[in-house]
């Protein structure tokens, strides 16, 4: 068997969300159950069809043990892998290849965090994170991560290519005006370029508005073999592509600040997959900070290295404009609980299907997720999703 | 120079060396590159014999950000990522001139700053002749 054989194997044959924005007295699991509970219903099953999971937390090691518990599932395939916001993107290969070998029938991908509302707030969860582990090269400078490692990772993107401030913003602005489409967003309202250039400066290249949510929410998706996800209610989301890559932890430690991961696992993505950049209609690329999508754009070879300022110039991202990008809103203004890549493929699924109302893509087929994680865009893990027309 | 590794781990000695004022790091026996940050094996070649040398301290910066807090809680500073003349890169500060009159691609030296036993590698530009 090789990569090639899987594509097309499996199938996102239910979504679901519950608590995204603010999920007052409620606790992380709680929300997540709620997500799992919508997803496995959207599927046309139930928990006792869950025979595998996927899932981790920002802050809890063996966080796969808490969610079995409670939801009360024997799973036979367990993945608990977390490599920051990309891991619910990455587990869709591990979910896969256990779907393809007969380990399990259906997996159940789940995430939650409460971290805008919890009493345990960010400040203790840093201290605490800090402790555990550990980054002594770097901490003793005070860099406020993630922010401070992406706009060094901009900074240099602007010093090399000529990148502006104002392409920064188009990023920002483009999700704005998605979410202003999305009854579920979590930041509506008007935003302009303006907005964002005279906003108080934060991390220097970034204002608040260059940085993504700090939400509530939990999101959750099943997948099954392909031989049985046209039997399900919903308009199945084939896996066509799905590759991952990693390549340092610290912005200390990545290699051209430039380059991410995502080259490799693009490249991977769409040589399983057997595309190219022009077969995407639509793209979700997690946008932890306004610099990640012109990153990824250039990395995953909508354009060249270092165009991928002017290339979302006059709202070339947005409603309307010629690839649209983060249909939902993305992490800047949807939704951002710690962790957004399941998110990402909900939004891609909800598009292919047809669900998205005002802000749907017309006869859109295929769609293109790219996780990011780490504090410095440090693991990247591509997806790429298509109709039965696709297959 | 070069100097033995003592009876500790790469990163005790390398902060044992850094609180009484040098800075040090290792080169690889094996690939000849040098590493930063201190590690057990190279991550270059595989290599495990290690050896500790003082680098020239000069370097540019590779990149910068300033981070704008309220002055009352001790006002704007900068971190940034200098590239070592050796061809390794590190985290730092740049110390003597304002946070925001730092650019990429300025030359600049390691000076240690010891605080309360705790040395700290900092940056201050350096005058080109």
């Amino acid at each position: 068997m090789n990569m090639k054989d899987l594509r097309g194997a499996a199938a996102i044959v239910g979504v679901g969300t519950a608590g995204c924005g603010e999920a007052h007295g409620y606790t992380e699991i709680e929300i997540l159950a709620q997500a799992a509970q919508a997803a496995v219903t959207d599927a046309g099953l139930t928990f006792d069809d869950i025979d595998g999971l996927c899932t981790a937390n920002l802050n809890i090691a063996m966080w796969p043990l808490n969610v079995i518990e409670y939801l009360g599932i024997r799973p036979s395939f367990i993945e608990g892998t977390n490599i920051g916001g990309s891991a619910f993107v990455a587990h869709i290969l591990p979910a896969m290849l256990a779907l393809a070998s007969g380990a399990c029938n259906a997996v159940l991908v789940c995430y939650g965090s409460t971290q805008r509302t919890s009493e345990f707030g960010r400040k203790e969860r840093t201290v605490a994170r800090n402790l555990l582990d550990p980054a002594p090269y770097e901490s003793i400078y005070k860099p406020f991560n993630p922010p401070t490692s992406y706009a060094l990772i901009a900074a240099r993107h602007m010093h090399e290519f000529g990148t502006t401030r104002r392409h920064l913003a188009e990023v920002a602005v483009s999700a704005r005006a998605w979410a202003n489409l999305n009854p579920e967003a979590f930041s509506r309202g008007p935003l302009s370029i303006d907005d964002v250039l005279n906003a108080r400066m934060i991390f220097d290249p970034f204002t608040v508005h260059d940085c993504c949510l700090v939400t509530d929410g939990a999101g959750a998706f099943v997948m099954t073999r392909s031989d049985t996800a046209k039997d399900r209610p919903h308009k199945p989301a084939y896996v066509l592509g799905q590759a991952s890559a990693a390549w340092h932890r610290t912005v200390s430690g990545m290699e051209d600040l430039t380059v991410t991961p995502a080259l490799q696992s693009g490249a991977a993505a769409f040589e399983m997959a057997g595309m190219k950049p022009s077969d995407i209609d639509m793209l979700q690329l997690y946008d932890a900070f306004t610099i990640n999508p012109i990153l990824f754009l250039e990395d995953l070879g909508f354009c060249q290295k270092g165009e991928g300022g002017p290339f979302v110039e006059n709202g070339a991202t947005g409603p309307g404009g010629r690839l649209p990008v983060n249909t939902n809103g993305g992490g800047l203004s949807c939704v951002h609980p710690n962790m957004y890549g399941a998110f990402a493929v909900i939004e891609a699924v909800r598009q292919l299907r047809g669900d998205c109302n005002e802000r749907q893509i017309e006869n859109a087929q295929t769609a293109l997720v790219n996780g990011n994680g780490g504090i410095a865009a440090s693991s990247q893990s591509t997806l790429i999703l298509g109709t039965t027309e696709t297959l | 120079m070069t100097e033995k590794q003592t009876n500790k781990g790469p990163e005790a000695h390398y902060f044992s060396a850094l609180n009484s004022g040098r800075f040090i790091i290792q080169k690889c026996d094996g690939c000849a590159q040098h590493i930063f940050y201190p590690r057990t094996v190279c991550p270059h070649c595989t290599g495990t014999t290690l050896n500790w040398v003082q680098p020239s301290g000069l370097g540019s910066i590779y990149s910068n950000t300033t981070i704008h807090r309220r002055p009352t809680d001790g006002g704007d500073y900068n971190v940034c990522l200098v590239d070592l003349d050796e061809g390794v890169r590190l985290m730092g500060n740049v110390k003597g001139i304002p946070p925001s009159d730092v650019e990429i691609g300025m030359r600049v030296k390691i000076q240690i700053d010891i605080h309360e036993g705790q040395g700290k590698a900092v940056f201050q530009l350096l005058e080109e002749k």
